[in-house]
């Protein structure tokens, strides 16, 4: 692959002892010598520090209330009534009600700051760019983009800058650390507290090596980074939503809120709203569930699901799966239709041509430990 | 003791040959969370799959290097895979096999032989 990407923290990486491997067109570590099950543990008990520059960062220019307004035009979530310093989860939704991309944004005063996938980020920022000629659409490619995850992850970046410790799920403050401008918010993907750090990449060297000489701070690959996810019960996007799924069918509907919802101030105006609006007060045909496979066999993105041993046609499709090692067990999430949603309910699914039973359950796995 | 390139080991126990996976496998597999094994008694055939192991990373399927009898499972990796992480040239073999022809064995690398291949 000729074009892939080498993050700005590449020969770092490769100094840690990582295993490179290409995801979304970045040459990335998917893990560091502790290896997957330790990288995952580490992050649960301690801290850990991944590095997800690969990830778009865009500025939303303009006059912000503007802005925020014309964003809500792309999204079924309340943009306007996000206060500054504040970050909401959002979705790219597009006219049949399907998702282009699930993100975060932030208010910061004078602009907003959106996160968004690595895959997605170039289409996403084409579609900004056409459906909101008004704003200036910014990708920033000077920043690298840390997330420092863990129960241990106040003390390590207080140590830093006190500051931080104040900071609640969700706020964005502009810190400095070891001299450098970030823009930090607390938030990440792993189901722990901690904070997601967007740092100039003059420094991030610096600040990698001053939080990795935290003895808690471990530096956790992607591989971790997946697992971890999954326990919380986040979606991957391109694994457990993309275009074909709706933000209903993707249990989703608390990125929804009222004032956007049937009945709200800003009701609708977002591309797919008939759908997703009629799916909000009718339901959805098919709902994104955690499940449980018996036994210890992982079952991973593609194994079809059945709603009995005995059933031929498969009614469903796991969407991704992992061992889980906080867990213990495997765990998977994936589509089935609403009768079978209930949790609790056993379904059947084919893992290398042999039937399994898999118990449908709650998201996520382990219990969110967030700062509220 | 002998070796495959699909990298496992191969050591001969009075008429058995005990099979297991390289720690230079085990390594590039990471963690190792789930193990399936055979039936003893089963009949293989060389490159049948006998065993599947998976790692946090992928499910692999073990080949059997020689056509035989399985005679032996080691259970107790089904209950704690990560003996494979830890031991897997001694105590974590997958299968026995009584060969059917034990000249098969001629065919495979010798440890000097192996660790040309991967270094």
């Amino acid at each position: 692959m000729d074009d892939l990407h080498s993050l700005p923290l590449h020969d770092l990486h490769v100094e840690l002892g990582a295993k490179m491997v290409p995801f979304a067109g970045y040459d990335m570590p998917v893990q560091y010598p502790a290896g997957v099950m330790k990288e995952h543990l580490h992050t649960r008990s301690a801290a850990g520090l991944f590095d997800v520059s690969h990830m778009g960062q865009v500025l939303l220019r303009g006059e912000v209330a503007e802005v925020a307004r014309a964003f809500e035009g792309l999204m079924p979530v309340d943009v306007v009534g996000l206060a500054e310093g504040r970050q909401r989860y959002g979705l790219l939704t597009n006219d049949m009600g399907g998702l282009l991309d699930d993100l975060m944004f932030a208010n910061r005063g004078d602009h907003l700051l959106v996160v968004v996938n690595a895959a997605c980020k170039v289409d996403d920022i084409a579609h900004m760019r056409a459906k909101m000629p008004e704003v200036e659409v910014v990708e920033v490619t000077d920043r690298a983009l840390l997330a420092l995850q863990g129960p241990k992850a106040e003390a390590a970046l207080s140590a830093l800058a006190p500051e931080v410790a104040a900071m609640r799920f969700m706020d964005v403050r502009n810190v400095t650390l070891v001299g450098a401008e970030a823009w930090v918010s607390r938030s990440g993907y792993t189901g722990e507290d901690g904070f997601e750090i967007s740092v100039p990449v003059a420094q991030a060297e610096k600040l990698t090596r001053a939080l990795l000489g935290n003895p808690d701070v471990l530096p956790i690959g992607l591989g971790a980074r997946n697992s971890l996810r999954l326990e919380a019960g986040l979606c991957l996007y391109g694994a457990d939503i993309d275009t074909t799924t709706t933000p209903v069918e993707a249990g989703l509907n608390w990125a929804i809120q009222k004032v956007r919802r049937a009945g709200g101030a800003r009701a609708g105006g977002f591309p797919g709203a008939d759908i997703i609006l009629d799916q909000l007060a009718n339901g959805a045909p098919r709902k994104r569930v955690g499940l449980r496979p018996a036994g210890r066999a992982p079952m991973r993105e593609g194994v079809m699901l059945y709603p009995a041993d005995g059933a031929t046609d498969p009614v469903g499709s796991i969407t991704s799966g992992a061992f889980g090692p906080t867990v213990q067990a495997p765990v998977s999430m994936g589509y089935v239709p609403i009768d079978l949603s209930t949790p609790g309910t056993i379904i059947s699914a084919e893992l290398r041509g042999k039937r399994a039973a898999v118990e449908v359950t709650t998201l996520p796995f382990t219990p969110a430990n967030f700062k509220r | 003791m002998k070796f495959t390139e699909e990298h496992e080991w191969l050591r001969e126990e009075g008429d058995e040959i005990v099979i297991g996976i390289t720690e230079h496998a085990a390594e590039q597999l990471g963690d190792i969370v789930f193990v399936e094994l055979p039936e003893v008694g089963t009949e293989v055939s060389k490159d049948d799959e006998c065993v599947v192991i998976e790692s946090v990373k992928a499910a692999s399927d073990i080949l059997a290097p020689i056509d035989g009898e399985i005679t032996e499972v080691n259970e107790a990796l089904v209950d704690d895979p990560g003996k494979i992480n830890e031991d897997p040239m001694g105590d974590a073999w997958f299968i026995k096999i009584k060969p059917a022809e034990p000249e098969q064995m001629d065919d495979y690398m010798s440890e000097a032989e192996y660790r040309d291949m991967i270094s």
